[in-house]
């Protein structure tokens, strides 16, 4: 493991280096298989770990073709994607609102499949955005924490029970910076739509000093290390994935009403394999909503029949309201508005 | 039968590809309305949409803290989203200068006052585009600033809908079509209807049948049977003429044949030279002849005259039958022909007797003239299923293998009628006279095959 981990540290190393023509940043390259008739180049939010039984199951259904799998921030994506027009074949990203902006102005091509009719109609977007995983927003606390009291279950519970025991939890919680991550800013904003709770819940976790974090696994890290008690809008699927710390931390599904950020393919313009992108994107589609469950799939599979009542699982919508977030002048006002209500000092 | 006459096309045709041409021309008509409409209300649900979203993004405009700034509600463009998944884009401009949004979507060619706005399609990155821009007059440090909010949607959506549009339309004219092709077809059919059952009713008449016709028709076809009376009209005055004048001639003729043929005889009685004798004969010979055919001209006269007016009332032909025979034994006997009756009860037939007696006394007439000496005639009625007959049954030698139709056209005479005084006439009476009270006259060669029988029958009443 060590020594795999290390040996890709090494290549994406080396590959900055002999990419040093990019611009953009990149976090981690990897080239899977060894074919050299085909090479289909993915640009990815995604860890490369996370992806890679997949990668592996399609190359050997497709012989003779390399995958060279980039990963990156989102907002380096865009740069890479809209600015520097590097050719990629496909982008997974789990930026839904930067997904739909690449294929709202034309930086993506159609796709039409046996498999891309699985995905219910909230998770395609003009057969051009296709979800292929369904992640929740979730809360993770620390059970160490909450030794003697009960479990929130929703959001109004985790409000009272703030306002219960404010010296317990001062200094103790955590959540996204959105100002930095795409993803904070993403929950966010379907947060503050959805819901008037959302902003009295920022109120008190910003009178209680609350930590900002960079990403999901820095704040399950933080939880698990007893650092702070609770985590709030944290990815569920990296909390489930951490199966290492998994006495140590309680993931939470809030059941007034739990956002679920898709996981979203578009293949590119720039793309020389089309159809070889399309083959990738019905692989992991036919993972995601297909029967029989795949080993290989990283992601929980929620139920697709989010409409039913009591079911809280409410998949942010693809579409061009996502863009209204991504307005500049939207952004800073909404920015404003959260640093104002967050950081009180 | 008289040769096909050329036609000029048919009227049921014709008629037919007039309406089903109408018909295309109405459902193509149909087509292109319901599309243009279809279109129009399609465009027009389309630019009520975009014209709520820019409205609601330029409600979003404010000003706060002597600044220009745009809060764009969410579903400002997810209503958009909820229409069609067409590609969104938007702006909003201040004094031309642009606040947020795509700063390279064009602009619209029309000019917008303050509450204004404009539609365009437009295109757009090689998409073509639905746009709206709205304009608003704002005051920003007391000083008016004009806003320009644009928001604009591909055409996607409305392209397919608009294609499921047109199918629909096209089905709705052809279904169309299919209906008045159908009715255009009937209504052809029952309008040359009448027109038909005209030219049955006038196809079914006898030839003796030269009444007008009564019968109700169109009002446009009234011309057309008025000059078909008229000609009928005509055509029989100039029969009755000719037939009159034929009967005329022949009385004039008949009457001094009487006086010749009683100074003929008065003079064979002087003379005793025997060559002059002969001669006197052969005079009175063509002088019965030539009186025989007079009468059979004049019977024939009178038979034309009471068919044209046909008399109808109940005949027992087996009384009739046996008086004619009664009447004429006494001619028979001076030829020694056993002229003999057998008559079975028969039920009576409609017609006018005097006419019914002519015809039978022309037959019997025949049948003694050309029997030889000592032979028999049998007439003898019966009834069959659906006729009453009565039969003239004679040894005269027959019609041999003539053509038995042809013999009973006026002026025909059978090959043994060499030698006989007669004029051809007597069967064309008997045939006119049976046609005319439905019936047929059948000519055979007897059972035994010295002679010819005669059969007319009767339809039963």
């Amino acid at each position: 493991m060590r020594i795999s981990l290390l040996s890709i540290g090494l290549i994406a190393a080396l590959s900055t280096i002999a990419m040093s023509a990019r611009a953009f940043e990149v976090e981690e390259y990897h080239r899977f298989g060894n074919g050299d008739s085909r090479t289909l180049r993915i640009l990815s939010t995604t860890d490369t770990a996370l992806l890679t039984p997949m990668i592996e199951t399609f190359l050997q259904g497709n012989p003779g073709v390399a995958i060279e799998y980039t990963s990156a921030s989102s907002a380096e994506l865009m740069t890479a994607v809209m600015r520097e027009k590097h050719p990629f074949d496909l982008a997974l990203s789990s930026a839904m609102d930067l997904q739909i902006k690449l294929a709202n102005d034309g930086y993506t091509q159609v796709h039409h499949s046996n498999a891309v009719d699985l995905i219910p109609t909230w998770g395609n977007w003009r057969n051009h955005v296709f979800a292929f995983s369904q992640e929740p927003a979730s809360i993770v606390v620390s059970p160490s924490a909450f030794a003697d009291l009960e479990i929130p279950r929703s959001r109004q519970q985790l409000i009272s029970l703030l306002r219960k025991h404010p010296d317990r939890f001062r200094g103790r919680i955590g959540t996204y910076d959105v100002g930095s991550s795409g993803l904070g800013y993403l929950f966010a904003t379907q947060d503050a739509r959805t819901s008037e709770s959302y902003w009295r819940l920022m109120e008190i976790m910003g009178s209680l000093s609350a930590k900002l974090f960079c990403c999901s696994s820095d704040m399950i890290e933080a939880v698990a290390r007893g650092e702070i008690a609770v985590a709030y809008n944290v990815l569920g699927s990296y909390a489930r994935a951490r199966k290492d710390l998994a006495d140590r931390i309680i993931i939470i599904e809030p059941n007034d009403y739990t956002n679920m950020m898709l996981r979203t393919a578009v293949i590119l313009n720039s793309s020389q394999e089309p159809d070889l992108a399309g083959d990738f994107i019905d692989h992991l589609l036919d993972a995601a909503w297909n029967s029989p469950i795949v080993v290989e799939y990283p992601f929980h599979r929620y139920p697709t029949t989010g409409s039913a009542q009591n079911v809280p699982f409410r998949p942010i919508q693809l579409g061009p309201g996502l863009l209204v977030f991504l307005d500049h002048l939207k952004r800073k006002r909404f920015l404003t508005e959260w640093h104002n209500t967050v950081q009180q000092n | 039968m008289s040769d096909p006459l050329p036609t000029s096309g048919s009227l049921r045709r014709r008629l037919t590809l007039q309406l089903v041409g109408s018909a295309a021309i109405l459902a193509t008509l149909l087509f292109f309305v319901v599309l243009a409409f279809a279109r129009d209300v399609a465009q027009q649900t389309h630019d009520s949409i975009l014209l709520a979203s820019a409205t609601s993004i330029m409600d979003s405009v404010s000003v706060q803290a002597d600044e220009v700034t745009v809060d764009i509600p969410y579903a400002a463009l997810s209503m958009l989203g909820n229409v069609s998944d067409d590609r969104v884009f938007y702006r909003v401009a201040m004094r031309g200068q642009i606040l947020t949004g795509y700063d390279d979507l064009p602009n619209t060619s029309q000019s917008t006052r303050s509450g204004q706005s404009a539609f365009d399609t437009l295109s757009y990155k090689g998409n073509s585009i639905r746009m709206v821009t709205l304009s608003r007059r704002l005051s920003l440090n007391g000083a008016p600033a004009d806003i320009l909010t644009t928001v604009a949607q591909t055409r996607e959506g409305q392209a397919t809908q608009l294609a499921q549009l047109s199918r629909s339309a096209l089905q709705l004219g052809l279904g169309f079509f299919l209906v008045a092709t159908i009715l255009a077809i009937w209504a052809a059919q029952s309008s040359i209807r009448p027109l038909n059952q005209l030219t049955a009713a006038v196809s079914r008449r006898g030839p003796k049948d030269l009444r007008p016709v009564k019968r109700p028709v169109p009002s446009e076809m009234i011309p057309l049977v008025l000059s078909l009376n008229q000609f009928i009209a005509r055509l029989r005055v100039s029969l009755t003429r000719s037939e009159d004048f034929i009967a005329e001639a022949a009385h004039r003729v008949r009457t001094p044949l009487a006086t010749v043929r009683t100074q003929a005889e008065i003079t064979l009685r002087r003379v005793d030279k025997p060559e002059n004798r002969a001669s006197l004969r052969e005079m009175i010979r063509a002088i019965d002849e030539s009186s025989r055919a007079a009468g059979q001209l004049l019977d024939h006269a009178m038979v034309t005259f009471r068919i044209d007016s046909l008399e109808r009332k109940a005949i027992d032909l087996t009384e009739l039958a046996n008086d004619l025979v009664d009447r004429l034994q006494p001619i028979a006997e001076l030829k020694d022909i056993d002229l003999s009756f057998t008559g079975y009860a028969c039920p009576p037939i409609t017609g006018d007797a005097i006419l019914v007696q002519n015809a039978v006394r022309n037959i019997l007439d025949n049948a003694i003239k050309y029997s030889p000496n000592d032979t028999t005639i049998q007439v003898s009625t019966r009834q069959t299923l659906s006729t009453v007959l009565i039969h003239v049954e004679d040894e005269a030698g027959g019609f041999a293998d003539m053509d038995t139709d042809a013999l009973t056209h006026r002026f025909t005479r059978g090959e043994n009628a060499v030698g006989t005084v007669g004029s051809g006439l007597g069967l064309t009476i008997a045939r006119e006279v049976v046609e005319a009270h439905g019936g047929t006259l059948i000519i055979e060669t007897s059972k035994s095959g010295t002679g010819a029988c005669v059969s007319l029958c009767f339809p039963l009443a």
